[in-house]
């Protein structure tokens, strides 16, 4: 799954250099291993609320991965027919509710969504990732006591990269961390390290067993770091280079490699795990590359159903007038 | 009278709404007590705490959690308290709820509903006595409903419920009490259609919440005068009536928008602007825009009346554009 992820994430990469993909591309290269810890252990039921950075989370959690790239292309049959892009991928087949522009706002909408699963009795949990940075904001405060007041099925995961956008986070962040902002409230969490794919798995398992069990919300905090900048197109300059340098050495991906090793698997099983996720990608890729592009009466479809925009109103007169009054 | 007023018809449609669709649900600030206005008086009573939710002072997530319930297949219905404390969950309502559906290619929808009590009442001051309908109008996804009438106050709020679309719900605080004919049926409004609250041959005014009263009665002075306004309740902003409106003003070839909310930039600014394009070189009057000075609403009275449009301003606007 990390591979996958990755494989993806490096086309987009390649895509946004020649041209074909366009926005900002928020990419979680160096985070995986909290997507695919925590997924293994969602069924199909379980809804996810992500973050600007959603690649992974989708992927993870058994989105598309041909809709995925035909909408980053921004062609007709993309999961949100183009209409999204990177930053507004989801797949609500299997339960991705999406990726979201604004810091923090995935927050509430979890909530909502645990507390809208109870109320129709569907047996499911929600799970909401988020950022360091995004702790600051107020939903982060309003959701997690929200939760814990009605005791909701959500695991709230803070995939913390150390970053928001430019700013260090630990310089603007108050108080002993996010773990402890969470017990505060009566939310019980867990700090670990990220990048550590067998400690994701392990913590995720329980805490969402407990939240299984009836439980109510649990918090993970999975200490992580964004190896890119911030954006495809951010050269992060404001790191120090050998900070950088220093967590490639612990690029989770690498590091699980190494484990399978130890475990026995031998150094080609190894990169073929890697060579068929490329291999898939690139499928997806050319696939993307061979579909049209949506027709421009798409930009009126789903807006409202109730008042909705007529195609060719832009131009001319908003509302003609009556036929009996058109003199 | 029936005594049916305004705030029965708000509590009997979401009461028979709870009833018929167990999808449904409201949450809000001290709804188990029947809500600030008792707009909710009985209903978790009726329906329990998981239908009627108390929620936290939370306004952010009162509307972020029903975009994610509604999501999810719930119907929720968001009590803002005064649509004054909505601008703390804008996000939630413009980049959220209004946009979901657009911009994830239509994979899901939003089919909530916003009640935001609105307009000047009681010396409620800046902060508790906004009309805000021309920020909602504006966003595209949004639909907005505007009760004048207490069978509108029971038809239109049936009508967001069932609608699909996220549904801003604007009803007038000072409206509660008032009375009126009960509705004649138990089915929802028609989104998007007006009412001819009064016909009139002179001039035609366009108005809706609270703004209709004062309109009907601004129209009862004016025919005093030899005058006759046709009053248009517009019912709902997104979609209007602009049929309704044009025709109107086709016949009359006069107009006037009263608005509670400020005038500058305001929604009656889109009816003028439209009438215009459509009807300008038929006019027989320049058109008239009648809302409030863009100044925040005063506490004291006087100051609170110096907002206010008022009976007399559109009494004089009409009979001085029928002249
Ligand atoms: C409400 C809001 N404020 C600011 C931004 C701009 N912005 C996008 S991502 C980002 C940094 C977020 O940091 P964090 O939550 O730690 O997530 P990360 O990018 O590190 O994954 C900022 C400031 C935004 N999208 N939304």
């Amino acid at each position: 799954m990390m591979w996958r992820i990755r494989a993806f994430e490096r086309a987009a990469e390649a895509g946004l250099a020649n041209g074909h993909v366009a926005g900002a591309v928020h990419m979680s290269i160096g985070q995986e291993a909290v997507a695919a810890g925590v997924s293994a252990h969602l069924i199909k039921a379980d809804v996810i609320a992500s973050t600007h950075r959603g690649h992974g989370h989708s992927i993870a959690k058994g989105a598309d991965l041909h809709g995925m790239m035909l909408e980053l292309y921004g062609r007709a049959g993309g999961s949100c027919g183009g209409k999204g892009g990177s930053m507004h991928i989801a797949d609500f087949d299997v339960g991705m509710l999406g990726a979201n522009g604004v810091v923090g706002a995935g927050l509430p909408i979890a909530v909502g969504a645990a507390q809208g699963l109870r109320l129709l009795g569907r047996n499911a949990i929600a799970v909401c990732y988020f950022g360091d940075g995004a702790a600051n904001r107020g939903p982060f405060l309003e959701s997690l006591n929200w939760a814990a007041v009605f005791r909701l099925p959500v695991l709230f995961v803070c995939e913390d990269n150390s970053w928001s956008a430019t700013t260090r986070t630990a310089t603007m962040s108050a108080g002993p961390g996010i773990a402890a902002r969470a017990e505060s409230l009566g939310v019980p969490a867990v700090s670990i390290d990220g990048n550590d794919v067998e400690a994701v798995d392990e913590t995720a398992g329980r805490l969402i067993a407990d939240i299984r069990a009836g439980g109510g919300p649990r918090l993970l905090h999975a200490r992580t770091y964004r190896l890119k900048g911030h954006t495809v197109t951010d050269p992060a300059p404001y790191r120090p280079a050998e900070e950088v340098a220093a967590r490639w050495e612990d690029d989770p991906i690498a590091r699980n490699a190494a484990e399978l090793k130890a475990l026995g698997l031998d150094e080609d099983e190894i990169a073929a795990i890697e060579i068929a996720e490329t291999r898939r990608i690139a499928e997806a890729v050319a696939a993307a590359l061979a579909a049209p592009f949506p027709e421009t009466a798409a930009a009126f479809d789903d807006v409202q159903d109730v008042g909705r925009p007529a195609p060719g109103a832009e131009r001319g007169l908003a509302h003609p007038l009556p036929a009996e009054h058109a003199a | 009278m029936s005594g049916f007023t305004y705030i029965e018809g708000a509590r009997r449609a979401l009461a028979e709404e709870l009833e018929r669709d167990p999808r449904v649900w409201a949450l809000g600030e001290d709804l188990g007590r029947g809500g600030v206005f008792k707009q909710y008086d009985g209903l978790q009573a009726r329906f329990g705490e998981t239908r009627v939710v108390d929620t936290p002072i939370s306004e952010a997530t009162i509307m972020g959690a029903a975009v994610g319930a509604a999501l999810v297949g719930s119907r929720p219905v968001v009590e803002m308290r005064f649509s004054d404390f909505a601008l703390c969950a804008v996000d939630e309502l413009v980049n959220q709820a209004a946009k979901n559906r657009f911009m994830f290619g239509g994979q899901g929808r939003v089919p909530l509903v916003v009640r935001q009590p609105i307009g000047v009442w009681r010396s409620s001051g800046a902060q508790h006595s906004q009309s805000l309908e021309s920020w909602w109008v504006h966003i595209p996804g949004l639909v907005v409903t505007a009760p004048a009438t207490p069978a509108d106050a029971y038809a239109l709020l049936k009508a967001a419920i069932r609608c699909d679309d996220p549904v801003v719900h604007l009803e007038h605080k000072a409206l509660w009490p008032l009375s009126g004919a009960a509705p004649e049926s138990d089915a929802p409004a028609e989104l998007g259609r007006a009412a001819i609250r009064r016909p009139g041959r002179d001039v035609t005014i366009v108005a809706w919440s609270a703004a209709v009263h004062e309109a009907l009665e601004a129209a009862r002075l004016a025919a005093m005068e030899g005058v006759e306004a046709e009053v248009i309740d517009l019912r709902s902003l997104w979609p209007w009536d602009a049929d309704c409106v044009l025709s109107s003003v086709a016949r009359t070839r006069r107009l006037i928008v009263a608005q509670e909310a400020v005038r500058d930039a305001g929604f009656g600014a889109e009816i003028v602007a439209t009438v215009t394009e459509a009807l300008g070189d038929r006019l027989e009057a320049k058109p008239v825009r009648l809302g409030a000075p863009r100044i925040p609403v005063g506490y004291s009275a006087p100051l609170e009346a110096a907002y206010r449009v008022g009976p007399d301003n559109i009494a004089r606007a009409i009979t001085g554009m029928a002249a």
